[in-house]
């Protein structure tokens, strides 16, 4: 049974007795989609949240590192991009983690699989995307993300652009950081309620926003509408919807609901996933961070690499799904 | 005591700090708090992630904001 029945049975009841819209309505349709939707998405995030924290706490910066040091291509991009996903990483430690990757050992290309897969898979996109598409798409999601984070840090590592990174960072030399206290549970479960309040008090609005112009979407905008212009049939509208994804970087949690609606209306699948893999995975600020330690040049091909990647995911899922 | 608190200066390291210095009044106890933004000072300690606490050059927790109560216990252990 969908565990979210009971929420469906409590958002038809509001709108369709107690405001005693119709069912038929569009304002009907509109309403209840946003009062289901809403609890549902916060509700999902609070709960996945929690357990991404806990499990986060065990696989810190400092032992992927060592997991990762001396690795070899291939296998080193795979493992690199698979502990990409659950090591916690905010853009703001991006400099001391390739800093410290690179005097580690690790080698180029495989750094830049972790720093690929790191936010493409973020666990607000998997969460709201299992909500609102539920898990072939999730899946559809995450397999590609790691493809695309493995292969470009597999093209980045044959290209030998060691050179292309600050000299500086060659220079640096990390000192041992010895063993840290260890977090007891109690510590770990007061620190994931805390990052469920920050996440979820940070993305709430963009979350009911996002809903709520996909609510009017859904209620007002005919089925279908959207074939024409990002259907499978326009060549143009992977790169498009890429482009469109780069400036709204970071703000997955009100894109995410707005997407599941033009799906609805004839937005083809893989111009979707493309759509969404450029807003969580194309950062501009995260570049800006990483101009510390990276020439241009070398920002310029993680990018490229990247937004090529993406777009290829997205031709090929139109061209499969359809 | 020294306190040092690790960090870029992003939201997440200016958190740690005010948590440091609440705790450092909470216990009254005599401790200079140093804001560190130096990148390879900040590697010198074996830090990949920030912010970062460390106490008397010994490294207490990295790469998350912690709660009070965490801060104040780690603290007391140092005393």
């Amino acid at each position: 049974m969908d565990p979210f029945y009971p929420l469906q049975l409590l958002s038809d009841w509001l709108t369709y007795t107690v405001f005693g819209l119709s069912p038929t309505s569009k304002l009907g349709l509109s309403v209840d989609f946003f009062l289901f939707d809403v609890p549902k998405v916060l509700i999902l995030l609070a709960v996945v949240i929690f357990f991404v924290a806990i499990i986060r706490s065990f696989f810190p910066p400092e032992k992927t590192r060592k997991y990762l040091s001396h690795s070899r291509l291939y296998a080193g991009n795979i493992a690199a991009a698979l502990l990409g996903i659950v090591t916690p990483f905010c853009s703001c430690s991006a400099v001391p983690l390739f800093i410290g990757f690179v005097e580690s050992g690790v080698p180029l290309g495989v750094t830049f699989s972790f720093l690929v897969a790191s936010p493409m898979i973020n666990e607000v996109a998997i969460i709201l995307l299992f909500g609102l598409f539920g898990w072939k798409i999730t899946a559809l999601y995450i397999v590609s993300g790691l493809f695309i984070a493995i292969t470009s840090g597999i093209i980045i590592g044959k290209l030998g652009l060691e050179s292309w990174v600050e000299e500086y960072v060659y220079q640096i030399r990390m000192g041992e950081a010895g063993e840290l206290p260890q977090q007891t549970w109690p510590e770990k479960f007061a620190y994931a309620r805390g990052y469920v309040k920050e996440i979820v008090g940070k993305v709430w609005p963009y979350v009911v926003a996002g809903i709520g112009i996909g609510a009017v979407m859904h209620g007002y905008i005919p089925n279908d509408f959207l074939v024409k212009y990002a259907g499978p049939s326009n060549p143009f509208a992977v790169p498009i919807a890429v482009l469109i994804g780069v400036p709204l970087y970071s703000n997955a949690a009100g894109v995410i609901p707005l997407v599941s609606v033009l799906v609805e209306k004839g937005m083809a699948m893989g111009t979707v996933l493309a759509f969404m893999m450029a807003v969580v995975g194309l950062s501009l600020p995260e570049a800006i961070i990483l101009r510390k330690v990276l020439k241009p040049k070398l920002i310029a091909v993680y990018f490229g690499v990247n937004a090529v990647g993406i777009i290829a995911i997205g031709y090929l899922f139109n061209w499969v799904l359809h | 005591m020294v306190i040092k608190v690790l960090g870029s200066g992003c939201s997440n390291c200016q958190k740690l700090e005010a948590l440091a210095e609440k705790a450092v009044a909470q216990l009254g106890i005599d401790a200079e708090i140093i804001e560190v933004k130096d990148i390879p000072e900040i590697m010198a300690y074996g830090v990949m992630s920030t912010p970062a606490l460390v106490i008397d050059e010994q490294l207490k927790l990295a790469g998350r904001v912690p709660s009070l109560d965490e801060v104040v216990h780690i603290l007391e252990a140092a005393k």
